[in-house]
């Protein structure tokens, strides 16, 4: 019973970290690179969310300031790549590692300059709520975090596999050259994923700031789900998802029986053991396999 | 008048001028070829005809207009398709899939109206299909529809981006070097199908291409090039005679029978 509560709590964790490393795969997909601001991406959107909803602060509805969030977020991921991604196009990959992470620093000082440096607490409508059944407790945080990030992936799922823009954006990750020749204006799909990539950042900032403080250090997650999306396999979006899941759930769990500071270790470690027996991450191995 | 014609092309990459002084015209239902030795600077051609590369100087006009200010995004639309040398498909899709995203241009519905996967989504959904398998006849595709690029030989994957070029619905196909690598019963395939596209399909093609069999076979007017700059141009045979082109090109008569 024990085990259960422990895998409720970090399946709900680990939603957070997978929604995070979708933003990596996306921009990954996008421009080839890795954006190391994501987590940082992740803190503002919450400080957004914030700063529209908090009572203190300009007191909106929570039902209201979220959806505002993702969109003034969408616009900050779009932005990015409009006015400084896209100056380093065909530069090797290095200049933009070191460049997000620059700007994941530039992000932090902005919103500690703005929100300060003590955690704050984002005022939700379920704050404390929990549910009770069979000796379980369940927080309706943890049931939101769970439920939204299914939707989302859903939601994702079908914009990449239906839409015109999202069609266009398989396409171009594959293959750009090919992707001009059919009509497909590259560089303006790459703007509007960095946006979606901001957007769910915010969603993941927002559903971790709905089970605790939050402070304009939490972006440091950021590397905890890189891990989770070398472990999918950096190209694959139900592959970060299921690299979050897992290092969420193992989490709790090693801090729980493991000895010492193991848990801490274990998200490094799984990805250490994926990346040495499968180097091209869980899904990777699958879709070679398929070919 | 003609469907593309191209004035004074020049792009120079630093001191190297790949393309100098280039001008010719295609007239519709032509068969057009470019030859010339390796380097001579006709792939750079078709990049600067689908705008990848910007020219130094010069125009390009097609169906009277001047696309020379376009982007390599606005050329399908405007019914221009194309194969590369190299070959670029997206390689982790099928065959079906690669043909459809031809259709890119086509669609026009849009982000609601997809996920809802509304009737006027799949009307327009069946009618692409019924235009890719056009092409998939055409081109003797079935036993591929649903395989992974990335598995396929090089003769069906060069065919497959032949068949992604068709499914825009072009009226000027360019085809970068069709029969390189291919065999001599596939390039014989490659001639049929070319002069179906003149005949069946009305298309005007444009291509670059060294085997003077296959150029010997379908085109009606032939440019040859070197050093970016263009050495002759008549009917394959006139360019075959011209002396220029021999020395450039075609060696002595002795090597090119060999």
């Amino acid at each position: 019973m024990e085990l259960l509560q422990l895998m409720i709590g970090g399946l709900a964790n680990g939603c957070i970290y997978g929604l995070v490393a979708l933003g990596f795969v996306l921009i990954y997909k996008a421009s080839e690179g890795v954006n190391f601001a994501q987590g940082d991406m992740m803190m503002l959107g919450a400080f957004v969310a914030l700063g529209l909803g908090n009572s203190a602060q300009m007191g909106l509805s929570f039902w209201l300031a979220v959806p505002i969030a993702i969109v003034i977020m969408f616009g900050v991921g779009w932005g990015v790549e409009r006015v400084v991604v896209r100056r380093i196009f065909g530069q090797p990959q290095f200049a933009l590692v070191i460049l997000t992470i620059a700007m994941g620093f530039v992000f932090r000082f902005v919103a500690g300059s703005i929100w300060g440096y003590t955690p704050l607490v984002l005022e939700t409508p379920f704050a404390g709520q929990n549910l009770r059944g069979g000796g379980i407790v369940i927080s309706v945080s943890d049931l939101i975090t769970i439920g939204v990030t299914i939707a989302l992936t859903l939601g994702l799922w079908a914009f990449f596999a239906f839409t015109r823009i999202g069609l266009a954006a398989q396409a171009a990750s594959q293959n750009q050259m090919a992707a001009y020749i059919v009509g497909v204006p590259v560089m303006r799909i790459n703007s509007i994923i960095w946006g979606l990539s901001g957007a769910v950042a915010t969603v993941a900032g927002v559903l971790y700031a709905t089970r605790g403080a939050i402070d304009p250090n939490i972006g440091l997650l950021g590397i905890k789900a890189f891990a989770a999306a070398v472990i999918g396999g950096l190209g694959s979006l139900p592959g970060a998802l299921l690299g979050g899941i897992i290092i969420g759930v193992v989490e709790p769990i090693a801090g729980r029986y493991a000895p010492g500071e193991l848990a801490i270790m274990s998200p490094y470690i799984i990805m250490l053991i994926v990346l040495v027996t499968r180097p091209g991450g869980l899904f990777a191995q699958m879709h070679a396999k398929k070919v | 008048m003609s469907l593309l014609e191209v004035k004074d092309l020049a792009v120079h990459f630093g001191g190297v001028k790949a393309v100098d002084g280039v001008s010719f015209k295609v007239d519709p239902g032509e068969v057009f070829a470019i030859i010339g030795p390796n380097g001579a600077g006709k792939s750079t051609i078709f990049n600067l005809i689908s705008r990848i590369y910007e020219p130094t100087r010069g125009t390009i006009h097609f169906d009277g207009r001047n696309i020379t200010g376009l982007k390599a995004h606005d050329i399908a639309s405007l019914g221009i398709a194309r194969t590369f040398q190299n070959i670029e498909l997206f390689d982790h899709s099928t065959v079906l899939a690669n043909l459809l995203m031809g259709r890119h241009t086509h669609r026009s519905t849009n982000f609601v109206q997809d996920i809802l996967f509304l009737p006027k989504v799949r009307r327009a959904e069946r009618e692409h299909r019924r235009r890719v398998e056009e092409v998939i006849e055409f081109l003797e595709l079935e036993a591929y529809r649903k395989k992974m690029i990335a598995g396929l030989p090089y003769g069906v994957r060069k065919v497959v981006e032949i068949g992604r070029a068709l499914a825009i619905g072009p009226k000027l196909i360019l085809l970068d070097e069709p029969a390189s690598g291919l065999s001599v019963e596939e390039t014989q395939d490659v001639a049929f199908w070319i002069e179906d596209m003149r005949r069946d399909m009305g298309l005007t093609v444009l291509m670059v291409e060294h085997d003077m069999s296959l150029v010997n076979q379908v085109s009606d007017r032939v440019l040859a090039v070197a050093n970016g700059k263009p050495l002759a141009e008549g009917t394959p045979q006139e360019v075959q005679a011209d002396p220029h082109v021999q020395a450039a090109y075609l060696g002595t008569p002795e090597e090119d029978a060999a």
